[in-house]
């Protein structure tokens, strides 16, 4: 990082105490990032964007919320009705959520197919799954505190999960509740963590980034930078590029905002929560719904493991498990483009979250062309893991891969490196 | 490289398609509730006021005994283009608990412009024990709160049919086509001529509830209108801006490669 020389003498004053001119110069401006990205990488930037909608919309909203079982319905419903754009607010805010998820869905899965996980970057995956766990806090608490019939009830039943652990498991569940069912306390806490939790990721997506710009992005090759010829500066060709994708993004966000608002969301939700009235049918948002499914496929006992148990442990397993992917994958080739074998089941996999999805969304009783939705998910559930633990590995250890290119320059220009 | 670019977008988009639409069928289940046409439906759509208007007299004639429309203030009803005079009129008519005076007494005054809906029960109890233990829901909501919105309540409202033969209803419970279970505690409460428009609409059945499936969608969606039109602008401009960044995006990336 040469020392640039700035002429206006209140930055010249600043920089010599903090440097923060030149490290913005060389982090945003000239950060040498790799000339090949596809589109598939804007979803990193269109992620940190959407965070920052939902803390904008999010502490407007907390103006005008009541969090008190009495009030939080109707309160929201001020918001809806009485509040100036409260509509507006409110709306971004709830569809805001589903888009923050299709967006880290599709980032993650960009990162499995293009090795992105792989050495030297394997922190910067750790802390990206660290990153959606907290997420996925946020949005379950998020979708309480309208304290409809499904936050209701989902919230009982997601707490209650925590009653599967061994021995202590009702003791913990009445310290979550803060009583002895979801109540005013618990609608009180999960207030204040949601509005706790988005700080908390704000920090790790710091750090995510701190990773990021050691190494600098992967890219479609896989290929490592060899030097300047295979890079550009970030500025103005990828601040254009995701400014771009900025766009299409919202064009997409703004037509459900506006014309579709509740496309995502459950009816249910309409309906003040009643601790005496059960939904005939619980569903968590459509995020959760392959969790939800993974969950729902363990009815059978191991010895003397209750099926309980070990399906809330295969739900969260199925995110942590992701923590070891830098490990169980030991090929040396990054991406998927090089790697015919593991590039095929790549997409079985994806096919196979969307298949526990659709498990999720229906009841484990209900049957498609006579196959019960249980044994589906039973089977998408074995996939999940086999292909985890098990193709990943194997298929890493045994497949020949296609001959890499000799540098990133070399793959995009047709003569050869400059 | 480009075509498994093309051919990874295309899986990923086809792959989005399928959860999107397990989702949506999903909120399809139940019984088949025909699609009708509404004159708020689509990216321009509007209420009819003259319906949405009638649909408030068969509300205040006819559901207003039993169900709440809690979240609405009768200022609220300028939105389905009631005049000034006439909400005041229509508040008037009710009378609303207000209290407690300087001696500490609550009184009954009658409604203003500014009054939430009067509700036609005391508590959910006293509701209950009028209604031979049912609960007529609050409207507020209705049509937000059911799969298939306003095409739901039409269908339920002209739902009410004689029981198959086989069917063994329990007391006190009416057959309706729609309805989950297919056993309604409400008794059929639109019959031709409940209510006598105004305007000279003949007040059939499926006229009535037509009209209050519209007065009800805006009780649950006032914001709706203003939400479409503000809508249409912003897509419009986010489109052009797209557009605008997009030929950037080119004109910065000539040089390159």
């Amino acid at each position: 990082m040469a020392a640039k020389s700035y002429s206006n003498p209140i930055v010249k004053w600043i920089e010599y105490r903090l440097p923060i001119f030149s490290f913005l110069d060389h982090e945003l401006n000239e950060y040498p990032t790799p000339k090949n990205l596809n589109y598939w990488w804007n979803f990193g930037s269109l992620a940190g964007i959407v965070l920052v909608i939902m803390i904008a919309t999010g502490i407007v909203l907390a103006m005008s919320y009541t969090p008190h079982v009495d009030y939080a319905f109707e309160s929201v419903e001020r918001i809806m009705r009485d509040v100036n754009y409260g509509w507006l607010l409110r709306y971004i805010h709830m569809n805001g959520g589903s888009m923050f998820f299709i967006i880290v869905y599709i980032h993650l899965f960009r990162g499995m197919y293009y090795g992105s996980y792989k050495a030297p970057r394997e922190l910067l995956w750790i802390i990206g799954v660290v990153i959606l766990l907290a997420m996925m806090a946020t949005a379950f608490m998020g979708y309480v505190l309208p304290w409809g019939q499904m936050s209701f009830w989902a919230a009982t039943v997601i707490t209650n999960l925590f009653s599967a652990v061994p021995l202590i498991g009702e003791s913990i569940v009445t310290w979550l509740w803060g009583g002895f069912s979801v109540d005013n306390p618990t609608l009180n806490r999960f207030f204040s963590l949601h509005y706790l939790l988005p700080f908390v990721i704000f920090a790790l997506v710091f750090v995510h980034l701190w990773a990021l710009h050691v190494h600098k992005s992967n890219n479609p090759t896989g290929v490592d930078i060899m030097g300047p010829q295979d890079t550009i500066p970030f500025h103005p060709y990828y601040t254009i590029k995701d400014m771009f994708g900025l766009g299409v993004f919202m064009i997409v966000f703004m037509f459900f905002v506006f014309f579709a608002p509740n496309f995502f969301g459950e009816p249910d939700n309409y309906i003040k929560a009643d601790p005496l009235v059960t939904p005939t049918h619980i569903v968590p948002e459509w995020y959760f719904l392959p969790y939800y499914a993974i969950l729902r496929a363990i009815t059978f006992n191991i010895w003397f493991i209750p099926a309980k148990l070990i399906g809330v442990v295969a739900m969260f397993g199925s995110i942590l498990i992701l923590l070891l992917l830098p490990w169980l994958d030991r090929s040396k080739v990054r991406s998927a483009t090089f790697r015919p074998v593991y590039k095929q089941v790549f997409w079985v996999f994806v096919v196979d979250c969307f298949i526990l999805g659709w498990v999720g969304a229906n009841t484990p009783d209900a049957e498609f062309h006579g196959l019960k939705m249980l044994w589906i998910g039973q089977a998408a559930t074995f996939y999940y893991f086999f292909h985890i633990i098990i193709l990943i590995p194997l298929i890493s250890v045994l497949e020949t891969p296609k001959p890499l290119p000799d540098s990133i320059s070399q793959a995009v220009t047709p003569g050869g490196a400059s | 490289m480009t075509r498994t670019r093309k051919r990874l977008a295309l899986a990923l988009a086809v792959a989005l398609a399928a959860g999107l639409g397990a989702g949506a069928a999903t909120a399809s289940e139940g019984a088949e509730l025909p699609k009708q046409h509404w004159s708020f439906d689509g990216l321009f759509g509007t209420y009819d006021r003259a319906a949405a208007q009638r649909g408030f007299m068969v509300y205040n004639t006819v559901c207003a005994a039993c169900h709440g429309l809690s979240l609405v203030a009768y200022r609220n009803l300028a939105g389905v283009g009631f005049k000034d005079d006439e909400i005041k009129a229509i508040a008037a008519a009710k009378e609303v608990q207000d209290g407690p005076n300087d001696q500490g007494e609550m009184f009954a005054r009658p409604g203003r412009p500014s009054d939430r809906f009067a509700k036609p029960f005391a508590n959910d109890n006293a509701a209950r024990a009028a209604n031979n233990g049912a609960l007529p829901p609050d409207l507020s909501l209705i049509t937000k709160a059911r799969k298939g919105s306003a095409d739901y309540l039409y269908a339920l409202l002209t739902g009410y049919k004689d029981a198959p033969a086989d069917m063994k209803m329990m007391e006190g419970m009416n057959y309706n086509a729609v309805f989950p279970g297919n056993q309604i505690a409400m008794v059929a409460p639109l019959a031709e001529g409940a209510v006598e428009y105004a305007d000279g609409t003949k007040p059939t059945v499926p006229q009535m509830a037509r009209d209050v499936a519209t007065f009800l969608t805006w009780a649950a969606e006032p914001e709706m209108e203003e939400r479409k039109r503000m809508g249409v602008k912003v897509l419009l401009f986010l489109i052009v801006l797209t557009a605008m960044l997009y030929a950037l995006k080119r004109q910065i990336w000539k040089d390159l490669h």
